[in-house]
């Protein structure tokens, strides 16, 4: 993915879309990722654009916009607050904004998730999916990427069950989920998996209603366990997933270790963002490099050093 | 007293094209009547059958959610601004 997230999957179909339309101007509301996305493809298709984005998003979030250069409005705010704003712009200017007006062809994206892992997995369905829930569309879109295959034939039936994975600080589907209801009470998020954060998700209540009539779960995870995630994910996968990685793989734990999935199932984790876009939350977390002098035995007592002492010791002890 | 109304693009049919009307009422509940006297019709479609917002509607009052309020008992002071938006966008 060119721009290190899923979001290119979306955008891709949004911008096509929007320049069939006759759209010159390409917008969206965004948590980083998309923000990311839309700007990269806007610039490639030749499309003017301006995002909006909450202003704590983490740096490499910003960064990974302005290189293309779009009109960046950093808002006051956390992403509800952007988002109604967008829809407020909406109405008044004629932008095309991918997640709101270009929204029906936006989510149609999700469904090469579905797709692909189908193809990769040898023209099968998996038995459980394990996913990221922020807005809650690529969730209820890897279903229908899935439906949409069998219907014509490329893949046999069979049931999957649908797993959801919050943030603790921002887990208004988890909640909704957990007490039986068919609403979502909007929530104020306060998490590290700031591509998460959506505490008014449009598509909640259809992502309860998959997990629930799939026989899955929606379960939310704390800060400190997201970031546990991402660093395991890392060591033992070779892969530097950003937060909301991190978040689906602490629920993938949680769900193992609480016997909701079956050792024999085969499940399929989404891991739908790059690490480097979130430095911030792994920082302090992981250690720090061995500073030693170009000498054969500075480099020798550095590797006794390491082998004797936790990494997250190695910066506090002079070689 | 006067609350300014910021009306989403699918319903501003029913407002003339306006996007903004000025209404009263001393909550959210009385302005939802005002609005249906000045434009007859939109009260169906903000509210269901028994007379409840939908809840795919969002009230807002100066820029805060109703549901972080007090729903449509949250109370309007002169020059507020009440901003509906459907719930269809993010992610």
């Amino acid at each position: 993915m060119p721009t290190l997230s899923f979001k290119d999957r979306v955008v891709s179909v949004a911008l096509t879309r929007a320049r069939e339309l006759g759209f010159t101007t390409v917008s969206c509301a965004s948590t980083g990722n998309l923000a990311n996305s839309t700007a990269a493809i806007a610039a490639y298709a030749g499309l003017d654009c301006c995002v909006f984005i909450p202003s704590d998003l983490e740096a490499g979030k910003v960064l990974g916009t302005l290189i293309y250069g779009p009109t960046v409005m950093s808002v006051q705010g956390n992403y509800d607050q952007v988002n109604r704003l967008c829809s407020e712009v909406a109405n008044t200017h004629g932008w095309g904004f991918v997640n709101i007006n270009l929204r029906p062809y936006y989510s149609e994206g999700s469904k090469t998730l579905g797709y692909e892992v189908i193809e990769q997995l040898g023209w099968q369905l998996p038995d459980h999916v394990v996913a990221p829930l922020a807005s809650g569309s690529l969730f209820t879109k890897i279903y229908k990427g899935f439906r949409e295959f069998v219907e014509v034939g490329l893949v046999d039936d069979k049931p999957v069950r649908f797993s959801g994975a919050q943030a603790e600080g921002c887990s208004p589907i988890a909640q909704a989920f957990k007490e039986g209801r068919d609403f979502i009470s909007p929530v104020k998020p306060n998490t590290v998996a700031k591509s998460l954060a959506i505490g008014n998700p449009a598509d909640g209540v259809y992502a309860v209603d998959l997990a629930r009539k799939t026989n899955g779960n929606i379960e939310s995870v704390t800060d400190a366990e997201i970031i546990d995630a991402i660093k395991l994910l890392a060591e033992t996968e070779g892969i530097f997933t950003e937060t909301a990685g991190g978040t689906t793989i602490a629920t993938l734990k949680k769900l193992v270790e609480a016997g909701k999935i079956d050792p024999d199932e085969t499940t399929v984790v989404y891991i739908t963002g790059n690490g480097l876009k979130t430095q911030e939350a792994v920082q302090g977390y992981i250690g720090e490099p061995l500073t030693i002098e170009p000498k054969l035995d500075s480099f020798e007592r550095a590797l006794e050093r390491s082998r004797t002492l936790d990494r997250l010791e190695w910066q506090q002890v002079l070689v | 007293m006067s609350v300014k109304v910021l009306i989403p693009t699918p319903l501003q049919k029913l407002t003339h094209d306006q996007p903004t009307i000025d209404c009263d009422g001393a909550n959210i509940a009385e302005l939802l009547e005002s609005l249906e006297q000045n434009c007859p019709g939109i009260k169906a479609r903000i509210c269901d059958e028994q007379g409840q917002l939908r809840r795919f509607v969002n009230f807002y009052v100066n820029s805060e959610d109703i549901r972080f309020l007090e729903g449509v008992n949250t109370p309007l002071q002169d020059g507020d601004e009440v901003s509906i938006i459907p719930a269809i966008a993010g992610g």
